[in-house]
């Protein structure tokens, strides 16, 4: 029997009264000796008797219809199998949580690196010889690849458009300001990949995967199955960060071919085909407009955005979803402008609105903490509002104020200097900050645990893809029984296992913990029936069972295993309630005054995301989104010519994510907090808090160090040079 | 990547007549494997130069170092009289690539990479240099990365090389051997060609001749070099700019000064004007402003590329600034020793 | 071709196409996949394997060009239950997420430190002359060849710094 429950109400916040105490603790992840051993194996790494090899071929053409494949000099080549296409092919994987195929276009191309076929050998070197052996034959058609020339479809509030533009009139401090943002690439360290096995009508697919709930329902759609036909493995995802929440072309592509050949099939893609074909951020130009009282109080905010789309894809980059509700102001208006142009499609990338969106937001609150004068945490504690400042709803467990007190103090920030007031040799010294917000969600998850004496598994096709899924669940359900963590096992990524939320919107931890939980409470309730004992009597520790004077070992009292299986949904407490994590970044940079080189030297983030499961992961997950950052804000531009939509830094050589040397030792700080409004275990999402603002820190730092405000991003030389000689410097 | 044929040459003697008949040399094989599996190289014979006797070696002679062609990227900035007596070229290889990548690449393999132009690099794009008269798409394309200096009609593409700039900057010539066993010398600045009508061709070398070695002249103990590059993220990253200098100050003038530079040449760039213009003056910001327009006097920009003019300026100034001791020496900036 | 590997202290035969490369030898020939394949172009590390005791990208090498080399993977640094002090040190101090660039990072930091060890200098060391102190920004300069998305730099550094004592005090008495 299932327990199903749904969040309506506040729970007891009962994993403050277990006593095992192993919730929150900095424990080690319980895989960490498979992966630094390397015997932890990801989508491409089982070896099947009889295994063939795949290589995907993409479109070098941005419009058109592949009119006929010549495979005539592949078939010269010894060990060449065939070459796939067709109906089932997909354009571009699936957009996160789709739950069907995504788009099958069949001979039909709508931007340049899209999957056309796949080529399959004996082995890999054939096959990737093959590949470039393929004549492609097309019919070319016009396409829109330069982002001056595309069409857009406009949203927008025009009643909250003019009472912004009334509120400006009149107001005391104005800012209206122009960001633009390059396009990202999730760039995941683990490229796609997917081996496809068919036992009778039975697909069994191991791929890199965050959401298998979904997956085996858009790879059932896509090869025209029943769910229960099919069957994804995904025990270890090399990094997703949003690239891997839909089912991709090569799984389709080797299920496909596999199924003809009657015999399993992997393609994996290239690094180059990995950043032609997978979902990218959009980039964005924002325009930001802010009016504030005589006191810095916001009394307007528009937030309007501009990005790209490629046709039949519904996903828009939600830039101003943080912009809503972090600070107060009664005018309020989000344009948006999505302009469809024949490039690979855009969809989430690692905080989805936040990344972009508090890029620009942040660096406007910086604009206009100069322009009334104020410290710009002063201006942020002004700002700070009683609630939704655009629905009214009331926030749950809210801990901005406290993070920009706590950081500020951590880093130091009284030691800031005026614009251009730190020098060391050629390098100008600067401090920045900023506000972080990322809303949060529960996903409807289920998990199974089972005890059988003193150890537990708990089983859920829940996803590890690095976030820390294996220690946390663990730790959830040891918490719950009273055992040390090593005495529970996780068995993840698997969907023949209870379905879960998946990896992906900082909603994983909530959502699969909470499963577990459950799950968990209700072996409680077993384990207290054995006992002969009301369940809040229970005490649980060291794998001890106690009720009154009686005390029971649970390797004695459990002689048969017991299970309970849990589901969570979200509730009333979504509706009563705005959800969100928040934080305050501080970051100290040195910039070349000649060279414009930018060097971040400091960087202390501090963070409220209610109960934190585990402070070695949680703070992992922190510091990688800061550093996400520094990418956005200095480093990363995926860049496409504008004459064909041809992506130009398709490598990890020209596309380039923060190397170590670009980031320094970064301080983390937790606040003590419960959301009892977000789930039974009072905890909130931290996967993309960490990269929520934290690249306007980086740049409101480079604003202090040279007195030049930049809005062109990434920060690269080229840019600062023109910025500092634009003023003069 | 086409099936090949991998032959391990024992011997210079084998690897020339090879070479002579078509066949592809590899050594670290960084660049080579990489073009290879783009489809950018397709070479019917592989011939592995690698365990050839007698190129591995780092050799003084009275002119100063013989460098041999294998001697691997890391051992040579890492060696202990190359860190004293040159230590632009120390600083420069370390400038470039990764360690694992420095651990197999070698000194002629550096000294012949192919660019990075991404276009050059992706076969579904036309390029004049690998496909001559298809066109050059990063002429009004995407261009960041290309050069401004020595460019022609048909091809933009910068030499990626930061040891080159530094080998080039010490006025080092290439140790040439012909297949039939004759031995020339050649100045680095007369290996390499500018594109012109022909960007295919890139060095001067003839078929079967292979870099046996690089010899590197004294510099005078008491001068400074510089090597100092500018990219888009710390480390690990091609150069949008590079500078290296050598400076030798008396009496508060420059009585030796060279320059050369990187990120801004179709071949490892350098430009004897600037360097006769800076040497025998006193160093100043306006004469460094001076020097800079007369490197850029010949710059063609596009679009993309047009930032490597002031960033070369600047650079320029920052590297003189530190070699003439009105900036104080970051790391990059070394004394020259007495190597021995 | 008839190719011999010596790899973790055992030698290999195998028949391969002049095409695998080391890299490839070892993932699917092999079947040593603790060695990552990120890009297969030497822009991102987690291929690095030592071959004669010194880091490389195995998926620059040719299988064929390693052979005579002695070639190390990360498996045959230790096993769970058996993992060696950098290894522990990584999981304790977080040095990775999802663990994909982590064989990568640990054998880069291996041959790193013997790097420093031998008094290589580095980009950023404020001298040339040694002897190597590996403070943060030595490591991460040394270690910028190792590309990792998750970003557990600070973790990773961590736990190299933590194994990086003897190696400091091994430079100091070879520059005595």
């Amino acid at each position: 029997m299932t327990v199903n429950f749904r969040m309506d109400a506040p729970q007891p916040r009962l994993l403050d009264q277990t006593g095992q105490g192993v919730i929150h603790k900095p424990l080690d992840r319980p895989e960490g000796p498979l992966k630094v051993s390397g015997r932890a194996t990801y989508a491409a790494e089982t070896h099947l008797p009889g295994m063939a090899h795949g290589v995907l071929v993409t479109a070098s053409i941005a419009r058109g219809h592949v009119e006929a494949i010549d495979d005539s000099a592949a078939h010269e080549l010894e060990g060449y199998l065939g070459c796939w296409n067709g109906e089932r092919f997909l354009r571009n994987p699936a957009q996160g949580m789709a739950g069907a195929a995504p788009v099958q276009p069949g001979d039909r191309v709508d931007f340049r690196g899209q999957p056309i076929a796949v080529v399959v050998a004996e082995t890999f070197e054939t096959a990737r010889d093959a590949a470039r052996r393929l004549r492609i034959l097309y019919s070319e058609e016009d396409a829109v690849t330069d982002p001056a020339e595309a069409e857009f479809e406009t949203k927008e509030d025009a009643d909250a458009a003019r009472a912004v533009a009334e509120a400006l009139e009149t107001a005391a401090h104005r800012i209206d300001a122009t960001y633009t943002t390059a396009s990202h690439a999730a760039a995941a360290m683990e490229p796609h990949a997917s081996i496809a096995e068919w036992n009778g009508d039975q697909l069994t697919l191991r791929s890199a995967l965050q959401m298998l709930r979904f997956n085996a329902l858009e790879l059932a759609d896509a090869m025209g199955l029943e769910r229960g036909q099919v069957r994804i493995l995904s025990p270890y995802v090399g990094g997703g960060f949003g690239s891997k929440l839909g089912l991709g072309p090569e799984a389709v592509a080797a299920s496909m071919a596999a199924r003809d050949l009657g015999r399993p099939v992997r393609v994996a893609m290239t690094r180059q085909q990995v950043f032609e074909t997978v979902l990218r951020r959009s980039e964005t130009v924002q325009r930001l407009r802010l009016a504030a009282d005589s006191g810095g109080r916001l009394t307007a905010l528009a937030h309007d955005n501009r990005q790209f789309q490629l046709l039949g894809e519904g996903f828009a980059e939600p830039v101003p979803q943080a912009s809503r509700f972090l600070y107060a102001g009664a005018a309020r208006s989000y344009r948006q402008d999505l302009g469809r142009m024949h490039r690979t499609p855009s969809g989430s990338v690692r905080a989805p609105g936040e990344a972009v969106g508090q890029l620009a937001m942040e660096a406007a609150m910086d604009e206009l903490a100069d322009a009334v004068g104020l410290d710009p945490v002063e201006l942020r504690l002004r700002n700070i509002p009683d609630a939704h400042p655009g629905t009214g709803t009331r926030f749950s467990a809210h801990g901005l104020e406290a993070c920009l007190i706590d950081g500020a103090a951590r880093f130091g920030w009284d030691r800031r200097a005026g614009p251009r007031a730190r020098q060391e040799g050629d390098w100008l010294i600067g401090m920045g900050m900023a506000g972080a917000a990322r809303p949060n969600m529960l996903v409807p998850s289920e998990a199974r645990v089972t005890l059988a004496g003193d150890r537990a598994t708990v089983e859920t096709d829940m996803t590890d893809i690095g976030t820390g899924s294996y220690a946390i669940l663990s730790q959830i359900a040891a918490e719950m029984l009273g055992l040390p963590a090593e005495n529970v096992t996780a068995r993840l990524g698997d969907t023949d296992l209870p379905g879960a939320s998946g990896s992906g919107g900082s909603f994983g931890a909530g959502s699969s913990g909470s499963s577990v939980f459950l799950a968990a409470k209700d072996l409680r309730g077993q384990i207290a029936a054995l006992m002969g004992a009301a369940e809040d009597g229970l005490t649980l520790k060291d794998g001890l069972a106690r009720a009154g004077n009686v005390e029971k070992r649970l390797a004695d009292l459990i002689a048969e295993p017991i299970a309970a299986t849990a589901k969570i949904e979200k509730g009333e407490m979504a509706k009563e309630t705005h959800q969100s994590g928040y934080g305050a970044h501080f970051c100290e940079v040195a910039v070349h005054a000649l060279t414009g080189e930018i060097r971040v030297r400091r960087f202390e983030g501090t963070f409220a995301a209610g109960r934190i499961l585990n402070e070695k992961t949680a703070r992992s997950q922190c510091i990688g989104g800061i550093v996400w950052g520094i990418g956005a804000a200095l480093t990363e531009e995926l860049v496409h010519d504008a004459r064909t939509g041809q992506p130009v830094t398709r490598d990890l050589a020209s596309y380039h994510v923060p190397a170590h040397a670009d980031v320094p030792q970064i301080g983390v700080t937790f606040l003590q907090e419960r959301d009892d409004a977000a789930n039974p275990i009072q905890a909130k999402g931290v996967g993309e808090l960490g990269i929520s603002g934290a690249g306007a820190a980086v740049l409101n730092a480079v604003a202090n160090a040279t007195g030049v405000r930049l809005r062109d991003y990434p920060a690269t030389p080229d840019r600062v040079i023109a910025a500092l000689a634009a003023a003069g410097l | 990547m086409k099936p090949f044929e991998y032959i391990r040459a024992e011997g210079i003697d084998e690897a020339g007549t090879a070479a002579a008949g078509g066949a592809t040399l590899i050594a670290g094989g960084t660049n080579l494997l990489d073009l290879m599996k783009l489809q950018v190289a397709a070479p019917g014979t592989l011939v592995d130069i690698g365990h050839v006797p007698g190129l591995g070696d780092i050799e003084e002679t009275a002119e100063g170092l013989r460098i041999g062609a294998l001697v691997t990227n890391s051992a040579l900035a890492a060696d202990p009289r190359v860190r004293k007596g040159w230590p632009v070229l120390s600083r420069a290889i370390l400038s470039g690539a990764s360690g694992q990548i420095r651990n197999r690449a070698t000194t002629a393999g550096n000294l012949l990479q192919r660019t990075r132009c991404p276009y050059f690099q992706d076969p579904a794009s036309p390029c004049n240099k690998r496909e001559p008269g298809s066109g050059c798409p990063a002429k009004g394309g995407v261009s960041r990365m290309t050069a401004i200096l020595g460019t022609s009609e048909n091809c933009i593409a910068a030499h990626p090389s930061d040891m080159a700039v530094a080998m080039t900057l010490l006025e080092a010539e290439a140790e040439i051997r012909a297949a039939a066993g004759t031995v020339r010398h050649l100045p680095l600045g007369d290996l390499y060609r500018v594109p012109g009508d022909q960007p295919d061709e890139e060095t001067t070398l003839q078929p079967g001749e292979i870099i046996t070695a690089v010899h590197v002249p004294h510099v005078p103990a008491g001068s400074v070099q510089a090597y100092r590059k500018v990219r888009d993220r710390a480390s690990y990253a091609f150069a949008l700019v590079s500078v290296a200098g050598i400076v030798r100050m008396e009496e508060g003038r420059m009585a030796e000064a060279r320059l050369a530079f990187g990120g801004v040449g179709t071949k490892p760039w350098h430009d004897a004007e600037a360097d006769a213009l800076l040497t025998g003056r006193r160093p100043s910001e306006a004469l460094f402003g001076e020097a800079a327009q007369l490197v850029l006097a010949g710059a063609r920009t596009e679009e993309g590329n047009a930032f490597k003019v002031p960033l070369l300026s600047r650079t320029m100034k920052a590297v003189l600034r530190e070699l003439t001791g009105a900036a104080p020496a970051s790391p990059g900036t070394d004394r020259t020793e007495a190597y021995a | 071709m008839q190719i011999t590997l010596t790899v973790n202290g055992e030698t290999r035969d195998m028949d391969l196409d002049p095409r695998v490369t080391l890299l490839d030898a070892l993932r699917d020939h092999l079947r040593l996949t603790g060695s990552k394949k990120g890009c297969d172009h030497g822009q991102c590390g987690a291929c690095t394997v030592l071959m004669d005791g010194r880091r490389v990208n195995a998926c620059l090498v040719l299988a064929a060009m390693a052979e005579g080399a002695e070639i190390t993977t990360v498996e045959g640094l230790g096993r769970p239950g058996s993992l060696n002090p950098l290894q522990q040190e990584f999981v304790a101090c977080d040095g990775f997420q999802c663990g994909y660039c982590t064989p990568g990072q640990i054998m880069s930091a291996t041959g790193m430190l013997a790097e420093a060890r031998d008094g290589w200098p580095s980009h950023v060391s404020e001298s040339l002359a040694g002897p190597v102190a590996l403070t943060d920004g030595e490591i991460a300069e040394r270690m910028s060849g190792n590309l990792c998305r998750c970003a557990a730099y600070p973790g990773i550094r961590q736990a190299i710094s933590n194994c990086a004592g003897t190696s400091a005090e091994a430079a100091k008495e070879a520059a005595e």
